[in-house]
C-alpha cells in the first residue's frame, strides 16, 4: 500500500476563503464550512436566480449544475465545490441572448408565479442532454425532482419538447 | 444548520485513518441525508470528512460474472450502466425508482445503505424516539403511523427502512464491502441491516471510521428476467407504501427458481423467505403466489394507521411475481 497522504487542513467550523468557479468566473467568498451551495451564490454572491424553496432537497427550485450535473444546491456544500465548474440560472444566456429552454419557457407560457422557473429550466436543459425527454412519461419522470405549485406542468412538458424538436418560440398565442 | 468543520481526503487509507482518529468526524459523500440531517438538528456537529475524490465510484464486472458496484458510485450511474440494466434490471429500476433525478446524481451507492429513516419522530428533534435518542420512547407508536413498517418491527421502533436499492440488493444477495485501518472485510447484505430490537439506535454492523467500498452482486442469470414493483401515494419520487423486487425463473409451469424482497414494509430491506420457500417447486399459478404471499405476511404487526400494508405487500408480491411469470412466458 503506498503510505497515506496527508489530509488537507481542517477548515472551520469559523469562516474560510472558498475559491469557487461560478459561470465561469472565479469568485473568492470567505464563509463557514456549513454554508450550503445555494446561501454561497444567493447571499455571497447575489446570484438570486436559484431560489430556496424546502431546504430540504424536496422540491428542486435550488438546481444548479456542478461539473456539468443537475443536483440540488441546498443539499451541497459551498466548500465542497472548489474546484468544480458551477452553473446557474444566471449563466444560460449567451451574450445577452437567452438560452433556447429560457426563451421556450416564455413563449410556452411554462410558469406562473415562477418561483420554481430556474430550477425547473436548470434540469430541463440536463434533461435534453441526458437523452431522457423521448415521451411526455419520460419527461414528467425525470422532471418529478421539480415541484411547480402553480401545476404549470403540461406548459413546463410543451417548452421542452419544443426544444427537443428544434421548434422553440413558436408560442401557445399563435395556436 | 449545525456548525461544521471540513476536510478533503484523496487517498482511502488517509480517509479512514483521518475519521478513525477522531469520534466526532464523519465521511462527506453525495450528502443528501448527511446535509439534511445536520440542518434540522437531527445529527451534532460534526468534523466532515469529505470522500468524493476517492477512487471507488467504478462498476466493474468480475471474472466471475459478479458486478462490483464502487462505495462512491452514485445512483443514476448505476441504474443507467449497461451491465445493470442488462443482468439485474430490479436493481436498475429500483435506483430509478427513488428520490429525483438531482439527487440521484448526488447520493451515493455506500449512502444509500446508511441513509437514515424517513419516520417525522426521528427527524423532529424536539420528539422522543429510541433511534436518535435511546430510551427515550417510541413517538410513532401512538402518533401518525401510516407509512410505518409491520415487519421487523420491536415495541421500541417502528420505523420503514427508506431505501428501494437496498431491497433489490437483498434479493441478490449482495456483499457489503468494507474497509477500516485494520484491512477489508464483506458482509452479507441481510446481515448488514439489523432489526431493531432493544436497540434501535444500531442500524448495521459498522463500526466508526468503517467505509462503504464496494457493493458486489453475485451473478445471477435468473435476474435477467426480475423487476422492481413500487406502490406508492403518488406515481414519481415519493417513498414506497409497499414495493417488491421479484427474480423469476419458470420451468415447465413450475417455479424454479425465484428471489424476492420487500420494501416499505420493514424496518430493514425485506428479503421474503418464507414466500420463496412455498414458490420453490410450486406450480406458478395466482393461487400459489397468494398462498406465499400470505405466508410472508402472517407474522405482521399492524398498528393503527398501517393496517393496510399488509394486504398491499401481498397484492404487490402477486403482481410482481404474475407479471414476471408472463414475460418468461413470452416468446
Amino acid at each position: 500500500m503506498v503510505a497515506s497522504q496527508l489530509p488537507d487542513a481542517v477548515q472551520g467550523p469559523g469562516p474560510v476563503d472558498v475559491v469557487l468557479n461560478v459561470n465561469g468566473a472565479t469568485h473568492v467568498v470567505r464563509l463557514e464550512p456549513r454554508v450550503s451551495l445555494l446561501d454561497c451564490l444567493r447571499d455571497h454572491m447575489n446570484l438570486t436566480g436559484a431560489k430556496k424553496g424546502c431546504n430540504q432537497g424536496a422540491c428542486g427550485a435550488c438546481t444548479v449544475w456542478v461539473d456539468k450535473r443537475r443536483v440540488v444546491a441546498c443539499l451541497t456544500l459551498a466548500i465542497a465545490c472548489e474546484g468544480r465548474e458551477i452553473t446557474t440560472i444566471e449563466g444560460m444566456a449567451e451574450n445577452g441572448t437567452l438560452h433556447p429552454m429560457q426563451k421556450a419557457f416564455l413563449s410556452e407560457d411554462a410558469f406562473q408565479c415562477g418561483y420554481c422557473t430556474p430550477g425547473q429550466i436548470m434540469s430541463a436543459v440536463a434533461l435534453l442532454a441526458e437523452g431522457h425527454a423521448g415521451s411526455d412519461a419520460e419527461i414528467g419522470e425525470w422532471m418529478s425532482g421539480n415541484i411547480c405549485r402553480c401545476a404549470a406542468y403540461p406548459n413546463i412538458r410543451t417548452a421542452i419538447r419544443d426544444v427537443r424538436d428544434g421548434v422553440g418560440g413558436v408560442g401557445r398565442a399563435t395556436r | 444548520m449545525r456548525p461544521v468543520s471540513y476536510s478533503r481526503v484523496s487517498d482511502v487509507a488517509t480517509a479512514i485513518a483521518t475519521v478513525a482518529a477522531d469520534p466526532t468526524s464523519a465521511y462527506l459523500a453525495g450528502g443528501t441525508t448527511k446535509i439534511d440531517m445536520l440542518r434540522i438538528y437531527a445529527e451534532p456537529s460534526q468534523r466532515l470528512v469529505d470522500i468524493n475524490s476517492l477512487p471507488i465510484d467504478h462498476i466493474e464486472v468480475q471474472p466471475d460474472g459478479a458486478v462490483r458496484i464502487g462505495g462512491l458510485a452514485r445512483m443514476n450511474d448505476v441504474a443507467l450502466a449497461p451491465v445493470v440494466v442488462d443482468r439485474f434490471p430490479m436493481l436498475s429500476e429500483a435506483l430509478l425508482l427513488g428520490a429525483s433525478a438531482q439527487l440521484r446524481n448526488m447520493a451515493s451507492m455506500g449512502g444509500n445503505m446508511l441513509q437514515r429513516v424517513r419516520c417525522s419522530y426521528f427527524r423532529d428533534a424536539e420528539a422522543s424516539c429510541n433511534k436518535r435518542a435511546p430510551g427515550t420512547g417510541c413517538s410513532a407508536l401512538a402518533g401518525v403511523n401510516r407509512g410505518h413498517a409491520v415487519l421487523g418491527t420491536s415495541p421500541h421502533c417502528i420505523a420503514t427502512h427508506p431505501s428501494d436499492a437496498a431491497v433489490a440488493l437483498v434479493a441478490l444477495d449482495a456483499m457489503i464491502h468494507v474497509q477500516n485501518s485494520g484491512g477489508h472485510h464483506a458482509i452479507a447484505i441481510d446481515d448488514f441491516f439489523l432489526l431493531p430490537g432493544d436497540t434501535p439506535e444500531r442500524e448495521h454492523p459498522l463500526n466508526h471510521g468503517d467505509l462503504i467500498t464496494a457493493i458486489e452482486v453475485p451473478a445471477l442469470p435468473a435476474a435477467r428476467n426480475s423487476l422492481y414493483l413500487k406502490v406508492r401515494d403518488r406515481e414519481s419520487y415519493e417513498f414506497a407504501l409497499a414495493s417488491a423486487a421479484c427474480a423469476l425463473t419458470v420451468t415447465d409451469g413450475v417455479v424454479a427458481e425465484v428471489r424476492l424482497a420487500l420494501g416499505g414494509v420493514a424496518t430493514k430491506p425485506w428479503r421474503a423467505r418464507r414466500a420463496e420457500q412455498v414458490l420453490r417447486g410450486a406450480p406458478a399459478t395466482r393461487e400459489t403466489f397468494a398462498r406465499a404471499a400470505a405466508a410472508e405476511m402472517a407474522d405482521a404487526v399492524p398498528q393503527p394507521m398501517n393496517a393496510f400494508k399488509i394486504e398491499l405487500a401481498q397484492r404487490t408480491m402477486i403482481r410482481a411475481l404474475e407479471t414476471l411469470t408472463a414475460r418468461g412466458e413470452a416468446p
